[in-house]
C-alpha cells in the first residue's frame, strides 16, 4: 500500500515539474533565441543552433554606431518616463475625486473611462492623427506622450480608484481635522500609503509606452524622433535584399533588458500592489 | 474654551432624516457625553459639531458665532476616532506634529516642545520614534489622544474611543481620559458612547439621544434619580431598571412602576410580591437574582455580596417605597 502511494505521489510531482518546464520553455524560448542570435555573426546566423556557439559583440557595436539607435533609445526613455509621470499625476488626482468625492454621475463616469480602453488603437488612429496635427505636435515626442497618456489613463485610474477606495475613511477625516487640504491629503497622506499601487501601475504604463508600435509609427516620420520599436522594425541592412537579423536581435535585447531590470527591482512591490488593489485586506 | 450652542439642528442623508431638530447647549469646559442606542444619531451629531458633515438646517454656534460653514480646523476642534485613524506611514512623533506643521507659523522647537509635553502627559514619550503598527491598541489610542492634545483645541471630540479596546484597557483608558479632563479643565469635551458606565463615570452632563432627538440632558445623578421618561430610566443604570405594569402597578396608581434592582429588598416575612428565583448571578462584590413574580419579565434584585439562593427558591420582595418611579401610559413620569 505504502509503495503504490509513494509512486503515485512521485508521478504527480514529476508531472507537475514537467508542466512547469514546458511552460517556462515555451514562454522564454523566443527571447532566449533572440539573445543567441544577437551574439552570432555572418552566415552563422542561418545555422540553427540551440546552444551558444559564438560570442561576438559585433552586432551590438553596429547597433550603437550605425544609424540613430542611441537617439531612439533616449526618445523612448523620455517618452515613456514622461507618460508615466503625467499619467500617474492625472490618475492620482482623478481617482481621489472618483473614490472620495460624492457627486452625481460618478459611477457612469467610471464606466465611460473603462469603455474608452475598449476601443482598438486602429479605430481612433485617424481621429487622433487629426487632433495631433491640430495641436501642432506632429512628429515630436509630445505627440506620443499625448497619445500614450490617453491610452494609459483608463487602466491607471481604475486601479488607483479601487485602491484608494479601500483606504480607511477615518484617516482622511483625521487629516481634515488636522487642517489638511485635499492636495495635502493626496500628497502627504495617501501617496505614501499607495506606493505599491503607484509602482505597479507606473511600471505597466512604462512598459506599454516603451513597447508601443502603431502610434509611434504613425505620429513620427524622422529618424530623430522615432522610438525604438519603430527604429528596430525599420533597421535596414547593407542592401534591399538583406534583413540584418543580427542587429535586429541585438537591438531587441538592448531594449528589453531595462524592462527586466525594472521589474526585478520592483518585484516585491508589484506583487503586493496587485493584490492590494484588487482585494481587501 | 468654547461654549457650543445647537439651535434646531437637522441632518438628512437623502430622504432619511437622522437628526430631527436638536437644541442643546454645551457649556465652556464641560465634559458632555452623548449616549443612546445604536442608530440614535449620536455619532452623526458629533460629526456635525466637528464639521465633517454638513448641517442640513438649523444653526451651530461656537462662543456665540455661527460656524455652520467653517471647516473642522477653523472651528478649533480635535477629534479622537474609534479606529484611532493614525497615519500608518508616519512615526508617533510625525503623527502628533502633523497638524501643527500644516498650521503655519510654528517653529520647529515649538512643535517639538508641544509634542513632547503631550507625550509626557500620556506617557508615550518612549514611543515617539515608532510606527503605529509597532504599538498595541491601547498605545495607539493614546497616540490618537496625544495628536489631539498637541493641537491645543478649543473643543475635544471623542467618537467611541474605547470601543476597540479590551475590558481591562478600557477601564484604564477611561480613568486616563477623566484625568485629562481634570488637567485640561478649560477645554470643552464631547464624548460619544453607547456604554452607560462610561457616560456615568466621565460626564459632567449626559445627553441621552433617541431617534434623532434629545430625550433628556442632565448630570449623571439627575438622570439616575429623576429620569424624564421610561426610556432614560431604562437606559441609565445597570442592571436595567425593572418595569412592572398591569395589576402589579395598580396599587401605586400608575400604568407602570419602575424599580431599580438595588432598590428591591428581600423580606424575611411577607413582602409586597412573592416569586420564585429563576437565575442567580454571583459577581463577588454583589449579585443579581432574577425572580419571577408573574409579571411580563422577571424582576432583578441586586444584593450586596454573594448569596446562596438557588433556582426554584421562593422569596418575598418589596420595593423601597421612596425609590420607586411611577410612569403614565405615554412613559412620562408621575411625580
Amino acid at each position: 500500500m505504502g509503495a503504490t502511494f509513494d509512486i503515485w505521489k512521485l508521478t504527480k510531482q514529476v508531472l507537475f515539474y514537467a508542466l512547469v518546464v514546458v511552460i517556462v520553455v515555451v514562454s522564454v524560448f523566443p527571447f532566449y533565441y533572440a539573445i543567441l542570435t544577437s551574439f552570432k555573426s555572418g552566415t552563422d546566423l542561418f545555422r540553427v543552433t540551440y546552444w551558444p556557439t559564438s560570442l561576438s559583440l559585433e552586432n551590438y557595436r553596429q547597433v550603437f554606431t550605425q544609424g540613430s539607435f542611441p537617439r531612439n533609445l533616449l526618445n523612448s526613455l523620455f517618452v515613456a518616463s514622461l507618460t508615466v509621470i503625467l499619467a500617474l499625476f492625472l490618475a492620482v488626482t482623478a481617482s481621489f475625486a472618483l473614490s472620495r468625492v460624492r457627486f452625481r454621475g460618478r459611477g457612469l463616469l467610471l464606466m465611460v473611462i473603462l469603455a474608452v480602453s475598449m476601443f482598438p488603437q486602429i479605430a481612433v488612429l485617424a481621429g487622433l492623427f487629426e487632433v495631433i496635427r491640430g495641436l501642432g505636435i506632429y512628429n515630436t515626442p509630445w505627440a506620443l506622450i499625448f497619445a500614450y497618456t490617453i491610452f494609459t489613463l483608463p487602466f491607471t485610474v481604475w486601479v488607483l480608484t479601487t485602491f484608494m477606495r479601500d483606504l480607511p475613511i477615518e484617516i482622511e477625516e483625521a487629516a481634515i481635522v488636522d487642517g489638511a487640504s485635499p492636495w495635502v491629503i493626496i500628497t502627504q497622506v495617501f501617496m505614501p500609503l499607495m506606493w505599491p499601487a503607484l509602482v505597479t501601475t507606473g511600471l505597466l504604463a512604462f512598459i506599454a509606452a516603451w513597447n508601443e508600435f502603431l502610434f509611434a509609427l504613425t505620429f513620427t516620420v524622422s529618424n530623430q524622433t522615432r522610438t525604438v520599436p519603430v527604429a528596430i522594425a525599420l533597421l535596414s541592412g547593407g542592401s534591399q535584399y538583406e534583413i540584418p537579423w543580427g542587429t535586429i536581435m541585438a537591438a531587441s535585447v538592448v531594449v528589453t533588458v531595462p524592462l527586466v531590470v525594472l521589474v526585478l527591482i520592483f518585484q516585491r512591490k508589484i506583487v503586493s500592489g496587485l493584490t492590494a488593489g484588487g482585494v481587501k485586506g | 474654551m468654547a461654549s457650543i450652542e445647537l439651535r434646531n439642528l437637522r441632518k438628512s442623508f437623502g430622504a432619511v432624516e437622522v437628526i430631527k431638530g436638536v437644541d442643546l447647549e454645551v457649556r465652556k469646559g464641560e465634559f458632555m457625553v452623548f449616549v443612546g442606542p445604536s442608530g440614535c444619531g449620536k455619532s452623526t451629531l458629533l460629526r456635525l459639531i466637528s464639521g465633517l458633515e454638513d448641517i442640513t438646517s438649523g444653526e451651530m454656534l461656537f462662543d456665540g458665532k455661527v460656524v455652520n460653514s467653517l471647516t473642522p480646523s477653523k472651528r478649533g476642534i480635535a477629534m479622537v476616532f474609534q479606529s484611532y485613524a493614525l497615519y500608518p506611514h508616519m512615526t508617533v512623533y510625525q503623527n502628533m506634529a502633523f497638524g501643527l506643521k500644516l498650521e503655519k507659523g510654528h517653529s520647529k522647537d515649538e512643535i517639538r516642545q508641544r509634542v513632547e509635553k503631550a507625550a509626557d502627559m500620556l506617557q508615550i514619550r518612549q514611543y515617539l520614534d515608532r510606527l503605529p503598527k509597532q504599538l498595541s491598541g491601547g498605545q495607539r489610542q493614546r497616540v490618537a489622544i496625544g495628536r489631539a492634545i498637541t493641537r491645543d483645541p478649543k473643543v475635544f471630540l471623542f467618537d467611541e474611543p474605547l470601543s476597540n479596546l479590551d475590558a481591562a484597557l478600557r477601564v484604564a483608558t477611561r480613568i486616563e481620559i477623566a484625568k485629562l479632563h481634570a488637567d485640561m479643565h478649560e477645554v470643552t469635551m464631547i464624548y460619544v458612547t453607547h456604554d452607560q458606565v462610561e457616560a456615568m463615570t466621565l460626564a459632567d452632563r449626559i445627553c441621552v439621544l433617541r431617534d434623532g432627538l434629545v430625550e433628556q440632558v442632565g448630570t449623571p445623578m439627575e438622570l439616575y434619580e429623576r429620569p424624564d421618561s421610561m426610556f432614560v430610566a431604562g437606559f441609565i443604570g445597570s442592571p436595567k431598571m425593572n418595569f412592572i405594569s398591569g395589576k402589579f402597578a395598580e396599587p401605586f396608581g400608575c400604568e407602570t412602576v419602575g424599580v431599580r434592582g438595588e432598590h428591591m429588598i428581600i423580606n424575611e416575612g411577607p413582602g409586597r410580591w412573592t416569586g420564585k428565583v429563576i437565575h442567580n448571578e454571583n459577581l463577588g462584590a454583589d449579585s443579581y437574582i432574577y425572580v419571577d413574580i408573574g409579571s411580563e419579565e422577571p424582576v432583578v434584585v441586586r444584593l450586596e455580596g454573594a448569596n446562596t439562593y438557588k433556582s426554584g427558591d421562593s422569596v418575598n420582595l418589596s420595593p423601597m417605597d421612596d425609590k420607586i418611579h411611577r410612569f403614565d401610559k405615554a412613559g412620562k413620569p408621575i411625580r
